[in-house]
C-alpha cells in the first residue's frame, strides 16, 4: 500500500468513522498526462459512513475534501463514491 | 469586475455552465471530457469555461463553489457537482431531468 493511500485512509477514518472504505491509487493509469506532472496522484475512494446519512452528494464530497484538505498538493484527482450504510 | 462578479455573471447569463479544463472539442483532462460527454448525451446546450485559459477563474471558481476540483457544473445558477456527482445523477436519469429543466426536488 502506498504511503499516500495510507495517509488518505487515516484522515478519512479519523474524521468520518467509516463502516467500510476502499482507497485505490490509480496514478499509474494517468502517468505522463499534463496534470500528473505536478506530482499529485490520482485516487479513487469508496466509503460508507453513517455521517453521510441525510446529506446530499455535494455535502458528502465536501466532507471528504475537507478531511483531506492538507493533502491538496499530493492529490491531483480524487474520484469519490460516498454512501450511507442504508444505501449499500 | 472582480472574479466573483465575473463568475456570478457567467452562471446567471447561461442556464448551463461547465467549468472545465480545455474545451468540449479538446478536453485537457479525462474528468472534463467525461462531463462533456454526459451533457451531450443528455442533449444539453451548455456554455463551457476553460479554466486553463484563465488562472483567476481557475482559482476563483474553487473558492466560489467551496469545491477544490474542476470540472464543476452549474445549472440555473446552482452548483450541481463535479464529474462523480454528474455520473451518479446521469446513471439515475436525474441529470437528464436537471438539464432539461424538469427537476424533481
Amino acid at each position: 500500500m502506498s504511503d499516500r493511500v495510507h495517509a488518505i485512509e487515516t484522515r478519512l477514518r479519523q474524521t468520518l468513522r467509516p463502516e467500510a472504505m476502499e482507497v485505490h491509487d490509480e496514478s499509474a493509469a494517468h502517468a505522463g498526462h499534463a496534470g500528473a506532472a505536478s506530482g499529485g496522484g490520482h485516487f479513487a475512494v469508496t466509503i460508507v459512513a453513517a455521517a453521510f446519512s441525510g446529506q446530499d452528494a455535494v455535502a458528502r464530497h465536501r466532507m471528504i475534501y475537507e478531511a483531506l484538505a492538507d493533502m491538496r498538493q499530493e492529490i491531483h484527482a480524487l474520484s469519490i463514491r460516498a454512501l450511507a450504510p442504508d444505501e449499500l | 469586475m472582480d472574479v466573483t462578479e465575473k463568475i456570478k455573471q457567467q452562471i446567471t447569463s447561461h442556464s448551463i455552465v461547465l467549468y472545465m479544463k480545455g474545451t468540449p472539442q479538446f478536453p485537457q483532462c479525462g474528468f472534463s471530457g467525461k462531463s462533456v460527454q454526459m451533457l451531450k448525451a443528455c442533449g444539453a446546450q451548455f456554455e463551457s469555461v476553460d479554466v486553463l485559459a484563465d488562472p483567476e477563474i481557475r482559482e476563483g471558481i474553487k473558492r466560489f463553489s467551496n469545491w477544490p476540483t474542476v470540472p464543476q457544473l452549474y445549472v440555473r445558477g446552482e452548483f450541481i457537482g463535479g464529474c462523480d456527482i454528474m455520473t451518479e445523477l446521469y446513471q439515475k436519469g436525474e441529470l437528464q431531468r436537471i438539464v432539461s429543466g424538469n427537476t424533481v426536488k
